[in-house]
């Protein structure tokens, strides 16, 4: 189902003039609301009248996750707090979350964008969505909550965990549609064997799975698992959330919702715009966002841009699967973590010193994280109990910075490869 | 008596221990007694040895952590119900024994090695237990 028609299959001209009335717009807004936005500008010469077209987004600076962390919590909001209806957050890269406020109109374009790539992805009015990402400053469970009512189909607002119970009102409400994130979706056909559920027995038809990168091959190994279409679906809190973009029922890139993001694709070293289909970094650009508009910001995902159209009729720009990241960033279990953040726990901790390193593996289906920590002389102590309260101490911490669960395992001294360069921080097990 | 025991931090892989007690064996230090404290994924390996600091050095140079901690040496009877008269002793005396370990030397006299909460009231209890 093709949810808005008229914009959904707009020609590409006329999507360039919706995108530059917008964007000249937006750039005004910023320009004289945002401080900081004027100021970049202001460095590089440019006043809001040089941005007349879509075409002239280049000239744009960008934005980066840490200005947002230096304007926390609400510095980058155009409107009084008096406006702003929603926050949501992310994690940081030192602890302090990303902050996004939303206006009314800002949660009813929200809405909007998560219906259409509901529709995308096959969804009817009298489907049964079961939302299992999490509720909370998370934009996950929220997202596809209010897409799923604007799209009119019954949402079941179940959020993550819990599994049994997720299994069980699959079965008893009939779960047609299930939305989480695609390792638990693993997790999930995992427990069904245990609990000898055949999922053929149940009514799941589709899978909209986002918020980590997963590949083809995991694709596969879900549709066949669960008997279900798995769709990809992309967004980040920073842009609005879930609904960025999102995959049609040809599985052949995710539809951006351009008339409300504009993607580019940038080299990340050099920062100039890559050519047409190349791989790169994803920048987006909002530009109907009203309690955080955000120009050119910088997802550090790396994608590429096709613009042929597609079988389903629209001509929505689509963007392959996000397979890698421009930066150090990792994405378990649909939780970001940065290895800084690790480091800014070990030195915080007057037991620790900054030598350590992250193993990702994933087993069965779902991601674990082990952190490897040296035991310097200074903190080795003699005593068993003394070393176990260090290591719960370590994960303690460690857990409440990230928000996932971590192994802490102690190590011998200098175990940890020393490089002159940057030091290896992070081996990442997964095959995905 | 008091004396300086070597205490190692081991990861739980293979080959660890064989290299801690070669290192020491090329550097000539004996080993009189050991123990090892192990959880899942660490051990503390404790040594007694005859040149402590000479230990802690060429184990140092050889990226160990490692550390000395002070335990008192005491001597029981080789003899069915040796130990358990001093322990009883101990306890009734109000001694707080954190771990301890044992050898013997030869058929009379088997050393208790003996790391107490509080090193110099056991060190007392002992003399007393000895007197």
């Amino acid at each position: 189902m093709i949810w808005n028609r008229t914009i959904e299959c707009a020609s590409r001209d006329e999507m360039a003039a919706i995108q530059s009335e917008r964007l000249i717009r937006t750039v005004q807004r910023v320009y004289h609301n945002i401080p900081s936005y004027r100021t970049k500008m202001q460095e590089k010469g440019l006043v809001p009248a040089d941005i007349k077209s879509v075409e002239d987004i280049t000239k744009l600076p960008f934005t980066i996750k840490s200005d947002l962390r230096d304007n926390y919590p609400f510095g980058m909001f155009t409107v009084p707090m008096s406006e702003i209806v929603r926050l949501h957050a992310s994690s940081g890269t030192t602890g302090k979350p990303t902050v996004v406020g939303y206006t009314r109109n800002d949660l009813q374009m929200w809405a909007e964008v998560v219906t259409r790539s509901l529709g995308m992805a096959g969804v009817h009015q009298k489907d049964i969505v079961q939302v299992a990402y999490g509720y909370g400053l998370f934009t996950g469970g929220l997202g596809l909550h209010y897409g799923t009512e604007n799209l009119g189909a019954t949402v079941i607002p179940i959020s993550g965990g819990n599994t049994q119970k997720q299994i069980q009102l699959m079965q008893d409400f009939q779960s047609t549609v299930i939305a989480c994130t695609p390792s638990y979706a693993l997790y999930l056909s995992e427990v069904m064997q245990e609990m000898g559920v055949d999922p053929e027995s149940l009514k799941l038809r589709i899978g909209i799975f986002g918020a980590e990168p997963w590949s083809e091959s995991m694709r596969r190994e879900i549709e066949s698992k669960l008997k279900i279409k798995a769709i990809d679906i992309y967004g980040l809190s920073e842009v609005v959330g879930p609904g960025v973009s999102c995959e049609c029922e040809y599985q052949c890139g995710m539809h951006v919702n351009e008339d409300h993001f504009i993607p580019e694709i940038i080299n990340p070293e050099t920062l100039d715009p890559v050519a047409p289909g190349e791989i790169g970094e994803l920048v987006f650009s909002t530009i109907t966002k009203e309690g955080i508009p955000i120009l050119r910001y910088r997802t550090r995902d790396l994608t590429r841009l096709i613009y042929d159209k597609c079988e389903c009729g629209r001509t929505l720009v689509r963007m392959e699967k996000c397979m890698g990241r421009s930066d150090d960033m990792l994405i378990i279990r649909g939780v970001n973590v940065f290895p800084s953040q690790v480091e800014s726990v070990l030195l915080s901790m007057s037991e620790t010193e900054p030598h350590y390193l992250l193993i990702v593996d994933r087993v069965g289906t779902l991601d674990v994280l082990k952190l490897m920590v040296e035991v310097q002389e200074q903190f080795f102590s003699d005593e068993v109990r003394q070393l176990e309260a260090l290591k719960k101490k370590i994960t303690h911490n460690i857990q409440s910075i990230l928000g996932i669960s971590v192994d802490v395992k102690l190590v011998e001294p200098k175990t940890i490869e020393r490089t002159a360069g940057k030091a290896k921080r992070v081996i990442d097990n997964r095959k995905i | 008596m008091i004396i300086k025991q070597v205490s190692v931090f081991l990861e739980n892989k293979s080959g660890r221990l064989s290299e801690v007690t070669r290192i020491l064996g090329d550097a000539g230090i004996n080993i009189s007694a050991f123990t090892i404290a192990d959880t899942s994924d660490f051990g503390i390996l404790r040594l007694v040895v005859s040149d402590p600091d000479e230990a802690c050095k060429v184990l140092r140079d050889s990226d160990f952590s490692v550390q000395t901690t002070e335990v008192l040496l005491a001597n029981s009877p080789n003899k069915p119900g040796g130990l358990a008269q001093m322990l009883e002793f101990l306890n009734a005396k109000g001694a707080f024994i954190e771990y301890m370990y044992a050898f013997s030397m030869n058929e009379d006299q088997a050393t208790i090695v003996i790391r107490p909460t509080n090193m110099q009231r056991c060190l007392a209890i002992l003399e007393e237990y000895a007197g």
